[in-house]
């Protein structure tokens, strides 16, 4: 009877204080953040350590465990931001990107089809109207010969393109199966420059991840606020280089045909007329960096790729003397006239920057630019203050709760209650270990969901000890009635804490952000409290039980 | 001395005022409904969309004032209302100002907060925008359809493991017990307008998980009694479970409440709804698990001979005052 085999008491012994250890880091948040940091600055400086990182690696002893549970922004501070991608607008795109190939490809057959003219359409649709109808068969297979394979899993065999006959015109655009793995790259091409942004800036830890078709979620905690991220990552950030056709003040202008009207970034109230079609973009540039120019004013400084390079040299070359428009975004930072042929590929963009914005339109000139623009669904902010506030409140709560839970349960089973209570401790020590090792995120919910636990974790001794107040009343002896204590308070224990632990789950999988932190710590919660209490709580009481045998016990 | 919540033995007859216990749950769910219908829910930014932010400032919050700086902006629904917590000394006022979702946008309007931002700064230079949170109409709308979704996944999920574990009558029995729990406290919520957000339904699940674990406790000693007491009525068998487990039935939900009571008193206004929602669903899981949950089972019967058919425990127990 009440027999625990030695290799489960050493094994539920070295969990528990594999908790303790784990969770010992967190105690001195500071003193092991430093640490880490000082160990990550290192390791990218190459293994050379300054005096003040040395002494910041020295204050947390190698041997012990170094994560820490990550606070979540409602308790760090900083901002969060809900993204919706316009994958469409890169379809309109990629549809005008083919216009020049089709026409090129029509003009080889030109004595059947006649001529060729593009037709006014909806963005993401190419109309080419035929002049000789008679043509149109011949026209249709050249065109699709056009096709690509769409190389996804789920779109094999399928062409990227769909080319269909309507009246005189041939009516090309994207298929389904290209519209979805454009989609997957755009989203792909997103995060990866959001991150590169945000990396720039050189926040800690930032969360950037794809939420649904065409969403993605951006938390970066210590960021002043929501605002500031967005002008950050929102800027889709296109750099292009058009030849300027005239300028004027009127924002209504008709442009003409395949021309733009585009507003001057400094001089309120100018606009200028440009070419639709780029000279070059800011695709082809391999380096941005802030400068000063001979006036000693801050600009950006750039340099082109060879190809860039090449139809960049060759534009000026033949364009001598004629202005040029350096355009971010639709608006024109600079027209300036060409001087001389630019060879090399490299150039500065002057305009009425600050030092500050000089610097950022380098950053986001360097990352590249958005594929699409991004509109915003969600976003919110919190002070540092604020949470610092919330965690004080939350340690505060979980200690008093702590002691009352402790008072309480000793008042109500004497020694059983003790050893509840010591229980008690490692249970909470379990779940801090266990959130710091997976690297959960700790939410102010999530303090909540540990709170709860301390009050709900003493059902299952409480369970088992009331058992055995019945068990005393008939069973034979103290051991016997402890051990059908637990064993018949075991199948309410599992019953009770699986439904809680499906809800926990169900929370998991539908909640978000702060939610999400609170099914965290309580799916956790439950796990280490049915754990505690059915083998730590055994395993003490076993242990008293076995060093004093007393003839009877009171619970 | 042990404290002892109830004496070593009760015996209690809890179906003795049913009528007037289960009669009262019954008034209270339809109560919930008819507050909720009329005077509606307070939704937070999370379900209907909008803005909120939350000021701090050394100088005494003068709603009046705020409301006279924000009116030129022509922003719709203005809601302002002073934050009070003890822990907060004379220098900290702290204000919430809700925004509703500005007409024709799907999506956040950036610079609604700066024109905001600014008007308040220039009623009090010493302002500060301790939170500031903003949701398009958009998302709000999905946050509402997956928060009935948990709720109603969560009722589901458990309806199918009582039922697997136990009959189907105390699926039945359990499930009545938590929508029960849910809709009280929804009303609760509708009566005292406190804002409704996606944290509240989070403490919704949970009060959901507590009230079940409660209610699987009774089963489990009653699916115990019914084996070793075969003969004896089920009414009978019933009380006999309820009054077992009621040592541990309010052992348990009083460390709870100490737990979350601390949590209301001292864990700050931030999650105070939260705690709140939680603080009053243990009480009535609590409470529906002795006077709710079984007094279902029981009217429906429990068929406690396997080889007979289902239907023909009901009718055994059916005079009984449920």
């Amino acid at each position: 009877m009440l027999q625990i085999p030695l290799w489960k008491r050493v094994l539920i012994l070295s969990l528990c204080a594999l908790g303790v250890m784990l969770t010992l880091p967190n105690l001195f948040y500071s003193r092991v953040e430093g640490h880490n940091d000082a160990r990550a600055a290192v390791e990218m400086a190459g293994g050379v350590a300054t005096a003040e990182q040395q002494a910041a690696i020295d204050a947390w002893p190698e041997w012990m465990p170094t994560s820490l549970l990550n606070l979540g922004l409602d308790l760090r501070g900083g901002a969060h931001l809900l993204a919706e991608v316009q994958v469409a607008d890169v379809y309109a795109a990629r549809i005008d990107g083919m216009w020049p190939e089709v026409r090129d490809t029509l003009r080889d057959v030109r004595d059947q089809v006649g001529n060729v003219r593009r037709q006014p359409s909806v963005p993401g649709v190419l109309r080419v109207a035929v002049s000789n109808p008679d043509g149109m068969a011949v026209a249709l297979e050249q065109v699709r010969q056009l096709a690509q394979p769409v190389v996804t899993l789920t779109g094999m065999g399928q062409n990227d393109i769909e080319v269909t006959a309507e009246g005189d015109e041939i009516v090309v655009q994207l298929s389904e199966a290209e519209r979805e793995a454009t989609d997957d790259r755009t989203i792909q091409q997103s995060l990866e420059i959001i991150r590169r942004r945000v990396d720039e800036v050189g926040t800690r830890e930032p969360t950037i991840q794809r939420q649904g078709a065409d969403r993605i979620l951006i938390q970066v905690p210590g960021i002043g606020s929501a605002g500031e991220l967005k002008a950050l990552i929102g800027t889709t950030a296109k750099l292009t280089f058009h030849p300027v056709i005239g300028s004027g003040s009127d924002a209504g202008a008709d442009p003409g045909a395949r021309n733009l009207l585009l507003p001057s970034m400094d001089e309120p109230g100018r606009f200028y007329i440009v070419e639709q079609a780029p000279v070059v973009t800011g695709e082809e540039l391999v380096d941005a960096q802030p400068a000063f120019d001979q006036n000693n004013r801050p600009a950006v400084s750039f340099r082109f790729n060879p190809s860039g390079a090449r139809k960049f040299g060759d534009y000026t070359a033949m364009n001598i003397g004629s202005p040029f428009a350096i355009v971010l975004d639709d608006e024109v930072i600079s027209a300036p006239v060409i001087q001389s042929h630019i060879a090399g590929g490299s150039g500065i963009i002057t305009g009425r920057f600050s030092v500050d914005e000089s610097t950022e339109l380098a950053v986001l000139l360097r990352a590249g630019a958005l594929p699409a623009e991004m509109t915003f669904l969600e976003e919110r902010t919190v002070g540092p203050e604020l949470g610092q506030d919330s965690i004080e409140a939350g340690r505060i709560a979980a200690l008093v709760a702590m002691a009352s839970v402790l008072v309480f349960m000793i008042a109500c089973y004497g020694w059983f209650g003790v050893l509840a209570t010591v229980a008690l401790g490692f249970n909470v020590a379990l779940i801090f270990g266990t959130l710091s090792a997976i690297g959960a995120t700790l939410t102010l919910p999530g303090i909540a969901g540990i709170v709860l636990t301390i009050g709900m974790a003493v059902d299952a001794n409480v369970l088992v000890f009331e058992r055995i107040r019945e068990e005393l009343k008939t069973a034979r002896g103290p051991a016997r009635a402890i051990e059908l204590g637990y064993e018949k308070a075991l199948s309410a224990i599992i019953d009770a804490n699986i439904t809680t632990f499906i809800t926990a789950t169900i929370l998991f999988m539908v909640g978000s952000g702060p939610v999400r932190g609170f099914a965290v710590t309580l799916g956790i919660g439950i796990l280490t409290s049915v754990f505690t209490a059915i083998f730590v709580t055994r395993l003490l009481v076993v242990t008293w039980y076995e060093r004093r045998r007393p003839k009877t016990i009171v619970v | 001395m042990r404290l002892r919540l109830v004496p070593e033995t009760t015996n209690i007859n809890f179906f003795g005022y049913a009528p007037v216990t289960f009669g009262a749950s019954i008034v209270m769910m339809l109560a919930s409904l008819a507050v909720v219908l009329t005077m509606g829910l307070n939704f937070g930014i999370d379900f209907r969309g909008g803005t909120t932010i939350r000021t701090e400032s050394p100088q005494v919050v003068d709603v009046g004032a705020y409301r006279t700086a924000l009116t030129p902006l022509e922003l719709g629904d203005v809601s302002i209302t002073e934050v009070f917590d003890p822990a907060f000394g004379d220098d900290r006022n702290v204000a919430m100002i809700r925004i509703q979702a500005q007409e024709g946008f799907e999506a956040v309007t950036p610079e609604t907060l700066l024109l905001v931002e600014e008007a308040l700064t220039g009623h009090d230079p010493a302002i500060t925008f301790a939170s500031v949170e903003s949701v398009g109409p958009k998302v709000s709308g999905e946050l509402i359809w997956s928060a009935v979704m948990a709720v109603l996944g969560a009722t589901g999920a458990i309806l199918i493991y009582i039922w697997l574990r136990f009959e189907w009558q105390f699926a039945v029995g359990a499930v009545f017990a938590l929508v029960h729990d849910v809709v009280v406290t929804v009303g609760v919520f509708a009566l005292l307008q406190i804002r409704f957000d996606l944290a509240v339904i989070a403490a919704l699940l949970t009060i959901l998980g507590y009230s079940i674990n409660d209610t699987v406790v009774v089963f489990d000693r009653l699916r115990e009694n019914l084996i070793k007491f075969k003969t004896r009525p089920l009414i009978d068998v019933m009380n006999l479970s309820v009054n077992e487990t009621l040592s541990r039935t309010l052992m348990t939900s009083i460390t709870t409440l100490l737990a979350l009571g601390a949590l209301l008193a001292l864990g700050g206004d931030v999650i105070r709804g939260f705690t709140f929602a939680i603080f009053f669903g243990v009480i009535i899981g609590t409470y529906s698990s002795v006077f709710v949950a079984k007094n279902i089972v029981l009217y429906l019967g429990v068929n406690r001979d396997p080889k007979k058919k289902d239907s023909a425990a009901g009718t055994n127990f059916s005079d009984v005052d449920a």
